[in-house]
This record gives C-alpha cells, structure tokens and sequence, in this order.
C-alpha cells in the first residue's frame, strides 16, 4: 500500500514538473520569435531616421550608392510574382486536388499522396538550377524575348512548388466534407460532376481558400529559386518577361556585401520587416477564414 | 511510465543544456582567439571576408601551418563588408575584403595590407561576332546608351547586360575603373556571383557581361579591351587598366602570428607560386 502511494505522489510530482517544462518551451519559442521580430523591426525602422517612409514606400528608384533608396519595385516585383505563381498554381492545384480526393481510384492515390509530398522534400536551389537550364532558355526562343528572366521564369517555377501545399491542404479539406451531403446530392439526382461543383468544392471552399493562401505566404518568402530566375534588377517589370527584383531576391543578393547598420544594411532589414507584415496579414485572413469553416 | 517521463525529460533538458552551451561556446571562442595576438609564432588568427580571396588564402593557411605548428589559421567566407566589420569589431583579426573601406569604418585604426591583384575581364556569349571593344564602346554598353551589338561592328543582335549586385565588389571595381563613377544602366540582369554569370551569359545570346579573369573559361569569349588582349603582362604594364587589389585588413599593425602570416602571404615564395597558378597577380610585381 505505501509503495503504491509513492508511486503515486511520484507521479504526481512528475506531472508538476513536465507542466513546467511544457510552459518553458512555449515561452522560449515566444521569446524567440518576438526578438526576431523585435531585432528586425528596430533595425528595419531605423531605416526612417534617414530616409521618409514615401519614399521608401514610393518611389522605385533603388540607388543605394547615390543615396536613393526606393523599394517600390521590390514590393511591385514580389506581389506580382505571388499573383502569376497563384494564378498558374491555384487552379492547377485545386482541380488536382479533387482529382485526387474524389476521383481517382484508390491505388492512384496511394501513389500520388506521397508523389506530392515529395516535392516539399526538394531543395528550392534545384528548382531555381532546373528554371535556369530549362526554363529560361526555353521562354526566350517561344515568346523570341531577350533573355528570358522575369516574372513569368519566377512565377511559373513558384506555382510548381507552391502546388504541394495547395494539393495537400485542399484534398484534406475535400475529403473531410461529410458523406451524407455528396450522397445527399446524389439521391436527389444530380450528377457526381454536378454533386462535384455545386456541393463538394463549396462546402470545402474554407479549406482550399486556406490552402491558396498559405500557398502564397510560402511563394512571397521563398528566395533562393526566384533570386536565381527573376534577374534582380530594381526596375518595376513592365511585362512577364523584364527582369525585376521581389523583396527576397534583393535581400539575398545584398545583404551580404553590405555593412550592418548604414542606412543601406538597415533599408534591406525594412524590406524582411514589410515581408513579416505581409506573412502575418495572410495568416490572420486564415484565420478569419478558417473561423467560417463548414463542419 | 515514470521513468519514460523522467528519460523525456532528461533528454529535454539535455537537449536545453548542450544548446546553451554551444551559445556559450561561440562568445568564447572569440574571446580566445583574440589572446593568440600576442604570442610569438604561435596561437590562432581568425580571417574572414571576400570569397574571391579564399581559393587564395587557403593553399596559403596549408603551407604556413605545415612551417609553424603552433598556430591554427581559421579561414572563413562572408563577404568583403562582413570580413570589414568584424575586424573593426575585434572579432577576428584579419579582413579580407576586394574594395577598400567604405566611409563608417575610417576612424576605426584598420591598416590595409594590399596582398594581391584581382584583374576583371569582359566576356561575351560566344555567338557574339565582335572581340574588341574601345573603353568609350564599353562605357555606353554598361550605360545603357548602346543597346545593340550592329552599333559597335557586330550582327544587328540585342545586347544583355548581365553582371553583379549593387552591393558587389567585383562591380564597384568596373564602377571605378571603366565607369569612371557614372551609373550602369538598369536595365540588366543580375546574379550574384561570378559562376552564375558565366553560366548566364554562356546561355543567353547577346549577352556581355565581367568576371574576375581567373573566372573565364571556353564556354564564354573574352573582350580585348582598346585592343589589348587580357594578360597578366598587360596587367602589369599598365596597359589593361581593370583591376583591383585584394586587400588583408588588420586593426592597427598586425602583430605576432597575423603579422607572420600576412607577411608569408606577401613572400615572394607564395607570390610566385600560388598567385600565379590561381589567375591572380603577384601585387610584388605590379610598379
């Protein structure tokens, strides 16, 4: 009997100590991820003791030598590469996924779940290595452009690595729409194709609408394969196929050759600051949506 | 069940420990390599900076630690500004840098070893017909103001500027020495090092851009430059006029191992050697 209740009072001793150690991990990761976003934030916003928000925000002359330090066509170039990435991925991804979930018998999906889950596994520095040997010299002879770079370079190799977060996310949220509405619909005598599209996918639509943004958070922040396909050059893109430069691209390529603390070093560190912004905006419109989710 | 909890939270804790202690171990360590300083020839110095200078300096860390085997010699990369700021920091004890110290790092007492000369050359995608250009030909290329290979004697082809980042040495030095300060154009395509270059502009026809002379290989053509073909002769005749030095930053007068080991790399034994073989210019050679 008095083994029984040390054992029981070790137990509970235990119980009191992995509790605190739960609450410890937990405030190291806050405190990890506020002082990064506390040391970004001050460095980045010292930029404005030298230079006027407008014309950071504004203006797309990025001369640092010349003191002119415009961003806009980072800014510019970083959400037009996400759109051309999202327009191209997102559907593709999404009718992937239906294929997938509802569709395909079940050996093709034992094979495709993982297939897509691999591509997460490859280095983002091959994809840009394949865009650069392949892709580039191939859109220069198709649309008979100059050099290739660009959005278009950038934004096609980004749809093709956002598409396994979208597929992922989406057939989850497809497959979790419960059976009784797609039979339901059936019973009532629509098609499957019209059970598909008038049932399914809206009632699923939160999830795949979660998928397509988290999608594009991944697409604004990925940087090694866009810096090597988009050309880097501060010039807003006046078509798919000039170079420009996304906020990523500009920082990989300079943060290392520029010294910490001047107004430069500090105006790359505002650019990783408005990259934070657009991150954690997309995150609470997942949120807003995932708060509307069906079932 | 007690002891798998107790097991996890060893391992935990455990994990917590080694992890403060790395973090520890990174403040310390630079703290003892800056005791090597004064010691005779022995000890540890610490070097970072420009990646250019590193196929350099590593035969160099080879050969002087085999001759004195009390000292360690720590290479690391970095870039030229970071290899800047951590010498004038005191946090290693030599920069190595392609460009000499920006404005904000003056007053900080660096002393500046010129160690080596880094010759840039001008490269063409091979389809490219033309194979000498004046420095005023160059100029309005890099300016933007010739935007076409039919203007300086070549097939009517679109030229491609590809070159480096603002933020580059390699492009300050053409900056300097070709642009005599003005502006390139906008209108490029940037990589951000010297075999991505090459590699776009051996892919992309029309293409011109510049690379550290070592860097030029047959997939690409080298320019003559006012029709002199890049040697390091011409170089060091004063007739092929794009180059830069290599420098070795010390804060104030090196001394003990730094000392020896700069010196070892400015010998004539390693300048005639190792210099040579790697595409550099032996800086003894140059009047």
């Amino acid at each position: 009997m008095k083994t029984r209740d040390q054992n029981h009072e070790q137990k509970l001793l235990c119980d009191r100590y992995v509790k605190y150690l739960f609450i410890a991990s937990a405030a190291l990761m806050a405190l990890l991820i506020f002082s990064i976003v506390f040391f970004v934030g001050r460095q980045g916003l010292m930029t404005f003791t030298q230079i006027s928000p407008g014309e950071f925000f504004f203006n797309a002359k990025w001369d640092p030598m010349e003191k002119q330090f415009g961003a806009l066509s980072f800014i510019a170039g970083s959400l037009f590469v996400t759109a051309t990435a999202v327009a191209i991925g997102g559907p593709l991804g999404v009718l992937g996924a239906v294929f997938m979930a509802k569709i395909a018998p079940h050996w093709v999906r034992d094979i495709m779940r993982p297939a897509v889950d691999l591509y997460v596994a490859i280095p983002s520095v091959v994809y840009g290595y394949a865009g650069l040997v392949v892709l580039v010299p191939f859109l220069r002879e198709f649309f008979d452009v100059q050099t290739g770079f660009g959005v278009l370079a950038a934004g096609l190799v980004l749809a093709i690595m956002i598409l396994p977060t979208i597929i992922s996310i989406s057939d989850d949220a497809l497959r979790a729409v419960p059976k009784p509405l797609e039979e339901a619909s059936l019973a009532l005598g629509a098609t499957y194709w019209q059970t598909l599209y008038r049932v399914l996918v809206p009632a699923a639509l939160p999830g795949v609408l979660t998928a397509i943004v988290l999608a594009m958070a991944r697409a604004i922040g990925e940087t090694m394969a866009v810096q090597m396909l988009i050309g880097n050059t501060p010039m807003l893109p006046t078509s798919f196929f000039t170079p420009t430069s996304t906020l990523t691209s500009n920082i990989v390529v300079e943060m290392g050759n520029t010294p910490f603390g001047s107004a430069w070093g500090n105006s790359l560190f505002l650019m990783a600051l408005v990259l934070l912004i657009l991150s954690l905006g997309m995150i609470l419109l997942i949120r807003r949506i995932g708060a509307r989710r069906y079932a | 069940m007690i002891s798998w909890n107790k097991t996890k939270l060893m391992a935990v804790v455990g994990t917590m420990l080694i992890g403060s202690m790395v973090f520890a171990g990174c403040g310390g360590s630079q703290q003892g390599a800056g005791d090597g300083k004064s010691a005779a020839i022995e000890g540890t110095v610490s070097a970072s900076g420009s990646t250019a200078l590193l196929p350099l300096l590593k035969p160099a860390q080879e050969q002087f630690q085999n001759k004195h085997e009390k000292v360690t010699i720590n290479l690391a990369g970095g870039g030229s500004f970071t290899g800047m700021n951590q010498v004038a920091e005191g946090s290693v004890q030599i920069g190595n840098s392609d460009v000499v110290i920006p404005e904000e790092l003056k007053d900080k007492g660096l002393v500046d070893h010129k160690v080596v000369v880094e010759p840039f050359v001008f490269v063409v995608n091979k389809d490219v017909k033309v194979s000498n250009l004046t420095m005023a030909q160059i100029q309005d290329i890099l300016k933007g103001k010739i935007t076409n290979w039919k203007e300086v004697g070549g097939d009517d082809q679109e030229i491609s500027l590809i070159h480096r980042a603002k933020s580059s040495g390699s492009r300050a030095t053409v900056a300097e020495k070709v642009l005599k300060g003005e502006a390139f154009t906008d209108k490029a395509v940037i990589q951000d090092s010297n075999g991505a270059v090459l590699k776009a502009i051996a892919s992309t026809p029309g293409a011109i851009g510049y690379v550290d002379a070592p860097y030029a290989n047959d997939t690409i053509k080298t320019l003559s430059l006012d029709g002199v073909a890049y040697s390091a002769q011409a170089v060091i005749d004063g007739k092929y006029p794009v180059y830069s030095y290599g420098h070795m930053y010390t804060k104030g007068e090196a001394t003990g191992a730094t000392k020896a080991f700069i010196e070892y790399v400015l010998s004539d034994e390693f300048q005639n050697s190792e210099v040579e073989k790697l595409g550099f210019i032996p800086v003894n050679k140059m009047k």
